[in-house]
């Protein structure tokens, strides 16, 4: 078994999320988007901010509003000395558990001050409001020191606006993806324009791509083997609709394809057919990028076409060897392009 | 009652990047030898199968599902996912025997989190309106809990220091798969600087990739196989608000509720495998649970050793099974958590057959 490279890239998730606030954690953020602050009374009087919808001890549903201060005293903190990138402040902050003038309940917001040893439990802290406020906890720009100077707009400036309903909430998380071995050394023999995958070495199923594991016995597969470009059509569907950030424009097809030699389907596109006339169990062949342009991945394929074979039986797709259709005579003939 | 036995554990080494290895080549050497260790081959053999993990954190959609292919599923088997910890997946796959649908099940959990910042993933799991756009990490909402207890004179650096010194001690002793061990002393950590103040970074589980895999099954099948085993004697779950301002970070309720509810003080505790992220959390966990000086807690270092998150919470109860298949005591308890700050807590009991 050869040695390759392990494979990485980076790439970013994002989960682009509208949420509906609801009646309470709306009538927050309005307040908020006003520069004021509201809580909520708990079973038991205690003064929740920000509000919360139920009460956490007796799931009571809660209603009866309550305007707090905009000032409080720390309960507890920690220093970030290095923000993360995702944290709302790029230089050394604090988190802060503090609870307002008027809550029972402290809640969680950024501090600025300078230094670390400008921090003390205990201590007098108010907020300080983001430019332009949208009905949001980030209208909350973070807490300043009780004494320091703030430039802070005046408050409450159109209580008339309309009541904040939703919120844009969303998620972008970076990743340092790594291909699992099987699949690095799978895309490497891609580079070099080769479609090799592994055999099961109970079932004797040849799988490509492989994933290191035959999913039937649940054993690890290690041997490798070469299979062609050459597939029978297994499945196919026809798209019509265009699917959004996709370059292709449909109608195109999407097929199961099983290459000689393989035994399970893989997918991809066909191209330069009659899309009526594709039918299950047809031959064809992969359609190569030049070779210059051969990178670590499936597109080194650019699509699959017909190719002049008889059609494979229902029963014998998935048992082609591959050297090719055996009893068909036809020459088995190297890859084009 | 039928009593549920384990028969078999097993566990990967903790490393900080599993590099090339997918979910796959992860999870299917320790299934191997979680059957293995009993004579059976794959997941046909067991009634039930059921995993715990959380796509968030390598960022590959569906991962759990590729996870499968570690199995041997076809001809198609009962199965299952819990997004938690395994030891979630454990509790699921007790109330299915307990029920009667299943005698025997493979409980797996695995975590790769090293593609992705994972305090910065793990604060997406906070409140989705008040919190989550903030990004607060877990290790600052942690820094906040210590300062609390600091503060309040519940626990001192020394005291944290000392959770560390012994956790690496432990591990070096006892745990293979450990990935910090090692001879340190309170004075070289305390001399250390502070990371997310009043946290210094040994005060914080590592981060760490690997999994876990665990055979349960009644004690009629136990005995057909003829394995040794250890009992389940109790299992509870308890979870606390998802509001931080409401909860007293300075104790564990939750824990103290899952404790009774199992039965945690009905005997003697010998040993006990605490899933504490944060060096601070062990002291906590350990009151919670009414330990007492005779316990020896996380003998296997705990997850400051090593955390698998997703598998850690199963792994502390393999540790305390195995100890107890081994002879090595008779009772024991293990805990399991997930959450900001200890929010969700199981607490196992477990005893010599
Ligand atoms: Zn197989």
């Amino acid at each position: 078994m050869s040695q390759s490279e392990i494979l990485s890239q980076e790439f970013e998730l994002g989960f682009t999320y509208t949420r509906s606030t609801g009646p309470v954690v709306g009538r927050f953020l309005t307040a908020l988007r006003d520069r004021n602050i509201v809580g909520i009374k708990g079973s038991d009087g205690a003064v929740y901010v920000p509000p919360m919808e139920y009460d956490p001890n007796t799931a009571e549903e809660l209603s009866e509003f309550v305007e707090v201060g905009q000032a409080g005293e720390v309960v507890s903190w920690c220093w970030v000395s290095e923000p993360r990138e995702s944290h709302p402040h790029d230089t050394a902050f604090a988190w802060a558990m503090i609870k307002l003038d008027g809550a029972d309940i402290p809640m969680v917001h950024s501090v600025r001050v300078e230094r670390e040893a400008d921090m003390k439990t205990g201590m007098r802290v108010k907020v300080q409001w983001a430019d332009e406020p949208r009905g949001h906890i980030t209208d909350i720009a973070c807490f300043v020191v009780e004494g320091a100077e703030s430039p802070l707009g005046a408050a409450g400036m159109n209580a008339k606006r309309e009541m904040i309903t939703g919120m844009e909430a969303p998620i972008y998380l970076k990743y340092h993806f790594t291909a699992g071995a099987a699949t690095s050394r799978f895309l490497g023999k891609v580079r070099q324009g080769k479609l090799v995958g592994q055999r099961c070495p109970s079932c004797n199923n040849v799988y490509i791509p492989p994933r290191g594991s035959c999913a039937a016995c649940g054993v690890a597969t290690e041997e490798e083997v070469e299979v062609a470009d050459k597939c029978t059509l297994e499945s196919f569907t026809i798209v019509y609709i265009p699917i959004p950030n996709n370059p292709i424009q449909p109608p195109y097809i999407i097929a199961n394809l099983i290459p000689d030699g393989a035994n399970i389907s893989f997918i991809h596109l066909l191209s330069e057919c009659v899309n009526e006339e594709i039918h299950i169990g047809q031959r064809v062949q992969a359609v190569w990028k030049p070779e210059a342009e051969w990178t670590y991945a499936m597109d080194n394929i650019k699509y699959f076409k017909p190719i002049d074979e008889p059609d494979v039986p229902i029963e014998q797709i998935g048992k082609i060897p591959a050297a090719g259709v055996p009893a068909a005579g036809a020459p088995v003939t190297g890859r084009e392009g | 009652m039928r009593d549920i036995a384990i028969v078999s554990y097993a566990q990967s080494d903790c490393v900080r990047d599993a590099g090339a290895r997918n979910e796959v080549e992860l999870i299917m050497p320790v299934i191997k030898n979680a059957l293995g260790a009993v004579g059976l081959n794959n997941a046909q053999d067991v009634d039930f199968t059921c995993s715990g993990s959380c796509d968030y954190q390598q960022g590959a959609a569906f991962a759990f599902v590729l996870g499968v292919d570690a199995l041997g599923a076809v001809p198609p088997i009962k199965e299952s996912h819990v997004e938690m910890d395994a030891a979630w997946a454990l509790y699921e796959a007790i109330l299915k025997i307990r029920m009667g649908h299943a005698d025997s099940a493979l409980v797996y959990g695995f975590g790769k989190s090293s593609p992705g910042e994972l305090p910065a993933v793990l604060s997406q799991q906070l409140d989705p309106y008040y919190l989550g756009p903030l990004w607060v990490d877990s290790v600052s909402l942690a820094a906040m809990q210590a300062r609390l207890m600091l503060d309040q004179g519940l626990i001192s650096e020394q005291d944290m220091a000392e959770v560390v010194v012994r956790s690496r001690r432990n591990a070096m002793a006892n745990n293979p798969h450990a990935q910090l061990k090692g001879e340190v002393s309170t004075e070289s950590l305390l001399a250390q600087d502070r990371w997310v103040s009043p946290l210094r970074k040994h005060d914080c589980a590592p981060v760490s990739d690997g999994a876990t895999a665990m055979v349960i099954c009644d004690l009629e099948k136990a005995h057909a196989w003829g394995v040794p085993y250890a009992i389940i004697r109790g299992i509870d779950h308890r979870m606390e608000t998802h509001n931080l301002g409401a909860r007293d970070l300075t104790r564990s309720r939750s824990t103290e509720q899952a404790a009774a509810a199992c039965g945690v003080a009905n005997g003697e505790v010998e040993i006990a495998e605490l899933y504490a992220p944060f060096s601070h959390q062990e002291i906590i966990l350990t009151k919670a649970l009414g330990l007492s000086e005779t316990t020896t807690v996380n003998p296997s270092g705990g997850v400051l050793a090593g955390n698998l998150m997703m598998a850690s919470g199963l792994s502390r109860i393999g540790e305390v099974a195995q100890r107890i298949i081994a002879g090595e005591c008779k009772r024991g308890v293990a805990h399991a958590t997930s959450g900001p700050c200890l929010q969700h807590n199981l607490v196992t009991v477990l005893e010599a057959a």
